[in-house]
């Protein structure tokens, strides 16, 4: 589904992806976990298409795109899916709207009809259960004055009501409480699929106690440095990044020598 | 980022639709202004002496005014001498029955969206109609008249109900108030009249609809509405201009009286032409708005929707006289290109438990360069008076500009005032995010100014909301919900 290879890219001229590969299955969970600084975040920008980061090299392919020739709003109609770490306030435009908005955007692109307001309710009021919301928060303002944890609730709902192929959910955690992290992660595990992929950024591996992986890799300095299973995660959890970096910089200094002799 | 921004000011550079001039046969005056001319102006309309006497008086008292200029706008200095202050359509010898209207002058409002012919007049909306200098049509006058409301040009109203006009006349803003006012009590030509007599409702939305369409020609018009005790009435007026490369001047007077428990809505949508994108022509919008609330429990409501004009400079206002009355003021105000928009309101609280509401959204883009003055005046005796203000200024792109200037004097200690005001940007934030829900960044600004506009939209009837986001250059599908 997802095939990224030697991706490169820059942020404010700084270089923060420095060759990552990456390949994503339909049907897989992956966990892209790291430090801070260690480019996370940038991978799920780069990959949603936010103005702003400058690709250098590398390429990705998306269900047979170029990813790169594809407009933001033209990769959501494919199917991705970013939710945010940091979720935007638009003040006076009500959720139901915004919602109804981009899954009728996306409904067109593929060619099936818009759906009215009536039909809209009946779907949104399904997918409300997902992440224990209520009615309420329909007519509520985008994101305006919700808690932390509302709005990244939100954006598990938009997740449902949206339908993705491939979910990228960046710091879905952060700034939760355990129940709050508990109905994410179970709202997200509800959405699991077999033609769906997700891929889980997160710097702590909490969330994978509820939403486990089937792949966990490591993300240092703009690439991915080490790949594994759920176990990858919960040794992170234990003894940090630090052995990582430690076996990294062995390994490149052995390349080093390779390339001197 | 530069495409996004990009996207933004295309969306915000629609086209004006309303550019078109209306070729007619015109009576007009030679450009200028002195005694003469505003004895010609009274002649023509067949005024009474003592309104002839008045506009005289307010023009000797002009003569010895100066333009103001302390409004945050620039523009070159106005030959007040080169204005023509009469055109009117020829052989219109003041609003005859539909049959005798000029065909041409309906098409006119046809391709406005205000057909006047008596099979297609807008359901629920009673137009007035006026064209350069005149009113060429009143709708649903007799229905109208059936309840006692008077709903007539302003000629005509000094023709047959001269003496309540005079009763009323320059009783909110005396014809001494400020330079343009005192402008437009010298020479004003047409405008509306309305009065609802007591306990009346008005049973639907009463219009104006201006269109100046000679060349050279200032539009000076008056409006007067009166709503008796426990009556309520609901106003609308809308305007358009050719596309010309002059500037044109428009400074009317709009006075609104609510006696006790009266209540008058007035909404505006203000589309005169705003010149073209380097500044060239427009009309210049200098325009006094002020409501006297002057019974007790009664409620003036200022809606207006600024889009067009090269300049705009108006305050509609409250005068907050009797006790308990209400006093509010919904405005959303638009600058592109070269607009320059100075405009606001005043709360004058005078009475005991008084309350005033002001919300204002100011959107700038292109160079334009919007800004909020206000005033909100607490009297000594006017003891728990209350006012809330909200001002939020929106920016596009990053060469325009707003500012603020709000004024609060409370002379009663018990007075509580609030203001609130923020100023944002489009955020490439919001763009990417409704992107990244799969919406074209087009949709996403109609979207994002829509709903930072929605507290002042949902102030507007109905049809007209419509119109106003229309105006916008946005579309918006179903109900924002």
């Amino acid at each position: 589904m997802l095939e990224i290879r030697n991706l490169h890219a820059k942020v404010g001229g700084v270089e923060i992806l420095r060759g990552v590969d990456l390949t994503v299955r339909a049907g897989e969970v992956h966990a892209v976990m790291g430090p801070n600084g260690s480019g996370k975040s940038t991978l799920a920008h780069v990959l949603a298409g936010r103005p702003g980061y400058e690709v250098t090299a590398g390429e990705v392919i998306y269900e047979n795109h170029n990813l790169f020739d594809l407009a933001p709003e033209e990769r959501a109609q494919e199917g991705i899916f970013l939710a945010f770490q940091y979720p935007v306030e638009i003040p006076g435009v009500s959720n139901s709207y915004f919602l109804r908005a981009g899954l009728n955007a996306i409904r067109k692109e593929r060619g099936e009809p818009e759906i009215d307001a009536f039909e809209f309710l009946a779907l949104v009021r399904e997918k409300l259960k997902v992440v224990q919301m209520d009615e309420s928060f329909l007519n509520r303002s985008i994101n305006e004055g919700f808690s932390g944890g509302e709005k990244k609730r939100n954006e598990i709902l938009q997740m449902a009501v949206l339908e993705p192929k491939l979910a990228i959910l960046d710091e879905a955690d952060s700034g939760l409480d355990v129940d709050a992290l508990r109905i994410v992660a179970n709202g997200v595990n509800e959405l699991r699929r077999e033609d769906r992929a997700i891929v889980v950024v997160t710097h702590y591996q909490r969330i994978l106690n509820y939403l486990v992986p089937d792949f966990t890799h490591i993300l240092l300095n703009g690439r991915i440095v080490k790949s594994g299973d759920r176990e990858l995660a919960k040794q992170v959890e234990e003894h940090g990044y630090a052995w990582i970096e430690k076996e990294t910089a062995k390994t490149s200094q052995a390349e080093g020598r390779t390339l001197q002799a | 980022m530069s495409d996004s921004s990009h996207d933004i000011e295309s969306l915000a550079n629609r086209e004006y639709k309303w550019g078109f001039v209306t070729d007619i046969e015109q009576d007009t005056i030679p450009p200028g202004l002195n005694e003469d001319v505003i004895r010609h102006i009274s002649a023509k309309k067949g005024e009474p002496s003592w309104m002839l006497e008045w506009r005289l008086k307010a023009y000797r008292r002009w003569l010895e005014m100066t333009e103001p200029h302390w409004p945050h706008v620039h523009y070159d200095p106005i030959d007040y001498q080169s204005i023509v202050y009469y055109a009117a359509p020829k052989k219109q010898d003041g609003p005859a029955s539909l049959d005798e209207v000029d065909p041409e002058l309906l098409r006119t409002f046809e391709k406005l969206g205000i057909p006047l012919a008596e099979q297609k007049q807008l359901t629920g909306v009673a137009v007035d109609a006026v064209f350069d200098s005149v009113s060429v049509a009143t709708t649903f006058k007799e229905k109208l008249g059936e309840l006692g409301i008077i709903f007539c040009s302003m000629s005509e109203a000094l023709r047959d109900h001269s003496e309540l006009v005079k009763k009323y006349i320059g009783s909110v803003v005396p014809y001494s108030d400020n330079f343009f006012a005192t402008l437009n009590s010298a020479v004003f030509t047409d405008g509306s009249f309305v009065y609802v007599p007591k306990g009346v409702r008005c049973p639907m939305e009463l219009s104006t609809y201006f269109r100046i369409n000679a060349q050279k020609t200032g539009q000076f018009e008056r409006t007067l509405i009166v709503a008796d005790e426990g009556s309520h009435v609901s106003y609308l007026e809308g305007c358009t201009a050719p596309m010309r490369d002059e500037n044109q001047l428009h400074a009317a007077v709009v006075e609104l009286v609510a006696l006790e428990n009266a209540e008058i809505k007035y909404s505006t949508v203000q589309n005169w032409y705003p010149g073209d994108k380097d500044g060239r022509g427009g009309i210049f919008n200098f325009v006094t708005k002020r409501g006297r609330c002057a019974g007790r429990r009664s409620k003036i409501s200022w809606t207006q929707v600024e889009t067009g004009s090269a300049i705009t400079w108006k305050y509609p206002s409250v005068l907050l006289q009797g006790d308990d009355s209400i006093g509010e003021f919904y405005s959303v105000a638009v600058t592109n290109n070269r607009q320059q928009a100075d405009t606001g309101t005043k709360m004058i609280h005078i009475g005991k438990n008084t309350r005033s509401t002001i919300v204002s959204k100011g959107i700038s883009a292109g160079r334009g360069q919007n800004t909020y003055r206000g005033l909100v005046e607490v009297h000594p005796r006017a003891t728990d008076a209350r006012n809330y203000t909200q001002c939020d200024s929106l920016l596009i792109g990053d060469r325009c500009g707003a500012h603020t200037f709000p004024y609060i004097d409370a002379r009663n200690s018990e007075a509580v005032v609030e203001h609130e005001a923020c100023t944002s940007k489009i955020g490439e934030d919001q763009l990417f995010y409704c992107q990244q829900r799969g919406i074209s960044a087009e949709d996403a600004v109609s979207m994002i100014v829509n709903g930072f506009c929605k507290q002042v939209f949902r102030e507007l009837p109905m049809e007209f909301a419509v119109e106003a986001q229309k105006l916008l250059g946005v579309t918006l599908e179903g109900s924002v919900g």
